[in-house]
């Protein structure tokens, strides 16, 4: 583009990294942006997006030996006051506003013009209204938050951070849960913001708000520096191969027979929706088949799994086991139909963590094994925790303890443990490696892949690429609660994030 | 190696926490106990022992109740009206001619009538438990009222006397009962798939319904237990008075029942406590009650005692609950 090689950029993050106890989220980073830019910054979930602009607004510090210069002088961040002062200014979702005050009072708020250490009403609206002017707001400083949409809500943070003088402003997912209309009110006001020389730092997955706003674009990937490109040489193709990369482990296990095509479908699920968050979703899963589905947080994928499992009330769609239709309204029923789910979050939803292992793992078969009168029996609930502690190998020091007090790891496998002993057909695994060690995720593969080999129906879900390409044999990627499309053999992770951002038509 | 034995040593210290926990306030009834009988002279006397057993029996029933309600998380409020009406209904059942001991059947029932209201509202409503039962506090009192047209019913010849005044082998009737209803629970809550999903309810609802568990039912059956066994609790006050009073009886009885099973170190957000804890716990309060008594403490200075031990006992609950919080 144009020549701007003369001037400092206006913001310049070198070799930045951050490092989590034994974990790097962030490794040898670097971002330029100009002054009236819009930077898009893009990555996989986890790519270090979040971690890369906590650091520049502050909230987290970064390890020594990185620099962050403005104006090309060397700054420290370090906390959120500093960097406020440096111009920085980050937008966030979850709004951060006061309802039950002004436009004027949250524009100012904690930064009050004060007169005899009182709030200057006055000064505040008058100060107010030129930058809502400047933004093209219609509406009166002087309107309580409360009664704004979301969208008009949104432009009040924006407005916030233009009263302290904000040069850099930082943008995440901002529209999200804006509208259509709502989001061109956005981009017209990125473009004054721009006009202004005011840089803009945005963070989306969606590949049209990319093109359509962004000047240059940087990836991310697994933490690391990836590159940039001008707005010429963009195409989804090579964003996608950007963002996605190519490494493969050899820790996955696929061991187990491809499933023919002739094979019985176990579990067939049809049009199946809550009329908010899922629809029209439709698949098969065949008996000794691993079904991966992908696509980005929010997409709906948890959704499905707890609508096909009657966790959640479905509004339309069908369930089919075996060829015979099943009316699922509770877990309950599925579990009874010989469908199973495994929650993405083990301890808020899966475990009981003040009980035993035992109980733990015996929880949903303790009614079947359970004597006259519902008495249990305790010689079985120990023969099957002893058993399950053994093939799934989990640490513990005997049947007896809270499962509470083992890692994440092995409560994941005692989780895993209770849903086999229900002896299912078709297992929903929703992120079973979620805040799991590296051991203990190739031992759960081995988990997977055994239930495969032995004709269960098996669904996956998770957020990992490499993962589901290790595992599963086809694909499915879901995008806006909708089944975007399937990736079949050789499955391509290029093909799955194409689908997952929705450039599936651009992509090469 | 090195990592694994440190793992061993966490879970031993978990072992001993837990057997702490288990132990609970065993201690403080002890020394409470030996500290009333060393101002007194006379507290661990056969006689004054079973005074006191006689006294915590009637607690220990409707506490026993509570420990199944609090251990799904909820509370039951309606434990003492629920009494007075149950005792109203045992009463004037008794002065039936021939049919007199249909009283004890007829005060269980009415209280399990009333404890299934309760449940049913709770369990398929979605109410919180605690209005819920906070207005069948007043409703049911109001009904316990009414039976009687706001009278004192009595029946000198009540048939069944011998459970509020007599003795099966020197123990006395309702001691025996409110062992029994502690056996029958502790059997429940630890020896049958139902006690499983209770404490399953109780340690995450939302995990409970995941795995099958019919989490209504089980809420349906906590409260139905509490109402039955303040009904049972109904019948021993009125076997122990020969009479009964819709407005006086059983006020103020849920706070003691409530009071025993949070000093029994039964959680208030469920999940975690025991039937034993409970049985200390109620001890613990008639040890209270007739210990300061026999001292010479004065009624408002018993008041303010008893509460101060509430408070202190929930203090302890937190305090035990961040010791063993996990990360």
């Amino acid at each position: 583009m144009t020549e701007r090689t003369d001037a400092p950029a206006l913001l310049e993050m070198r070799d930045i990294s951050k490092t989590f106890g034994a974990s790097k989220a962030l490794s040898h980073v670097n971002l330029t942006v100009h002054a009236g830019e819009v930077h898009a910054l893009m990555g996989e979930n986890g790519a270090g997006k979040s971690t890369l602009m906590k650091i520049l607004s502050g909230a987290y510090t970064a390890d020594p030996g990185g620099t962050v210069l403005i104006d090309g002088e060397p700054v420290t961040l370090g906390d959120p006051l500093k960097a406020k002062a440096h111009g920085i200014a980050v937008i966030y979702q979850e709004l951060s506003l006061a309802p039950n005050l002004s436009v004027a009072q949250n524009m100012f708020l904690g930064n009050e013009p004060a007169r005899f250490g009182l709030a200057d009403r006055a000064e505040m609206r008058r100060r107010a209204e030129p930058i809502l002017k400047q933004l093209g707001i219609g509406f009166s400083a002087a309107r309580r938050v409360a009664g704004l949409s979301l969208g008009e809500r949104q432009m009040v943070e924006i407005a916030r951070a233009l009263t302290t003088k904000a040069r850099i402003i930082v943008m995440d997912e901002p529209t999200t849960s804006l509208t259509t209309r709502e989001t061109d009110r956005l981009f017209d006001v990125i473009a004054r913001l721009k006009a202004d020389g005011i840089a803009i730092i945005y963070i989306s997955h969606r590949m049209e708000e990319i093109y359509q706003l962004s000047d240059r674009v940087s990836v991310l990937r697994d933490g690391a520096y990836v590159g940039t490109l001008e707005r010429a040489g963009l195409s989804a193709g090579t964003l996608v191969s950007m963002m996605v990369g190519r490494d493969l482990s050899s820790f996955y296990k696929k061991e187990h027979r491809q499933a023919e095509g002739a094979r019985p479908a176990v579990l067939s699920v049809d049009t199946i929706g809550d009329g908010v968050r899922v629809h029209d979703c439709s698949f098969e899963v065949r008996a000794g088949e691993v079904l991966g589905i992908a696509g980005l947080v929010g997409s709906g994928r948890t959704e499905l799994a707890r609508l096909v499992y009657g966790a959640d009330r479905r509004a339309t769609g069908t369930v089919t086991l075996n060829g015979k239709a099943l009316a699922i309204a509770t877990p309950r029923d599925a579990l009874d139909a010989g469908i199973a789910y495994l929650t993405e979050d083990r301890k808020a939803l899966g475990l009981f963590l003040d009980m035993s292992i035992s109980d733990n793992i015996n929880i949903g078969v303790i009614a079947g094994d359970a004597k006259a009168g519902g008495v249990l029996n305790f010689a079985k609930a120990r023969d099957r925790a002893l058993a399950a502690i053994k093939t799934l190998s989990i640490r513990t020091a005997g049947t007896q303890i809270n499962v509470g007090a083992l890692s994440g790891g092995n409560q994941q496998k005692a989780l895993l443990a209770r849903l086999l002993e229900t002896k299912p057909r078709a297992v929903i695994l929703d992120e079973p490696t979620r805040g799991v060690d590296v051991g203990a995720k190739s031992e759960i593969y081995r988990i997977i892949d055994a239930l495969a080999e032995n004709g269960i129906a098996v669904v996956v879900i998770s957020s990992d690429l490499p993962e589901i390409l290790g595992i599963a044999d086809r694909v499915l990627v879901m995008r806006e609660g909708r089944i975007a499309g399937e990736v079949t053999q050789p499955i391509e992770q290029e093909a799955i994030m194409a689908l997952a951002t929705g450039t599936a038509g651009q992509a090469a | 190696m090195a990592a694994s034995e440190t793992e061993d040593a966490r879970m031993d210290r978990l072992k001993l926490r837990s057997t702490l926990t288990a132990l609970g306030m065993l201690p403080v009834l002890v020394l409470l106990a030996i500290g009333f009988h060393l101002l007194s002279g006379r507290f661990l006397s056969v006689n004054n022992l079973s005074i006191v057993m006689q006294q915590a029996s009637i607690n220990t029933v409707l506490a026993a109740g509570m420990t199944f309600v609090i251990l799904t998380g909820g509370i039951d409020l309606s434990v003492g009206s629920i009494l007075a009406a149950s005792a109203m209904i045992a009463v004037i059942v008794s002065l039936v001619p021939d049919l007199g001991m249909l009283g004890i059947p007829a005060a269980i029932a009415a209280g399990l009538a009333c404890g299934f209201l309760n449940g049913a509202i709770i369990a398929w409503l979605k109410l919180p438990p605690f209005i819920v039962t906070l207005g069948s506090l007043t409703a049911i009192r109001g009904v316990a009222r009414l039976l009687g047209n706001d009278t004192t019913v009595f029946n000198p010849d009540l048939p069944f006397d011998f459970i509020g005044n007599g003795t099966l082998f020197g123990v006395p009737w309702l001691a025996v009962i409110a062992i029994a209803t502690i056996l029958v629970s502790w059997f429940i809550l630890k020896r049958t798939v139902l006690g499983t999903w209770i404490y399953a309810v109780g340690g995450n609802a939302e995990a409970a319904r995941l795995t099958g568990i019919k989490v209504p039912l089980v809420l349906l059956f906590v409260y139905s237990m509490s109402g039955l066994l303040s009904g049972l609790g109904g019948a021993m006050s009125a076997a122990r008075l020969y009479a009964a009073n819709g407005l006086q009886l059983g006020q103020a009885y849920e706070l003691d029942a409530i009071a025993a099973v949070i000093l029994g170190g039964t959680s208030f957000v469920g999940g975690v406590g025991s039937i034993w804890g409970t049985l200390i716990g109620a001890l613990i309060i008639a040890v209270l009650s007739n210990g300061l008594i026999l001292v010479g403490v004065s009624d408002i200075w018993q008041y303010i005692i008893k509460g101060l031990v509430i408070i202190v006992a929930v203090g302890l609950d937190r305090y035990r609950l961040k010791g063993i919080s996990r990360t």
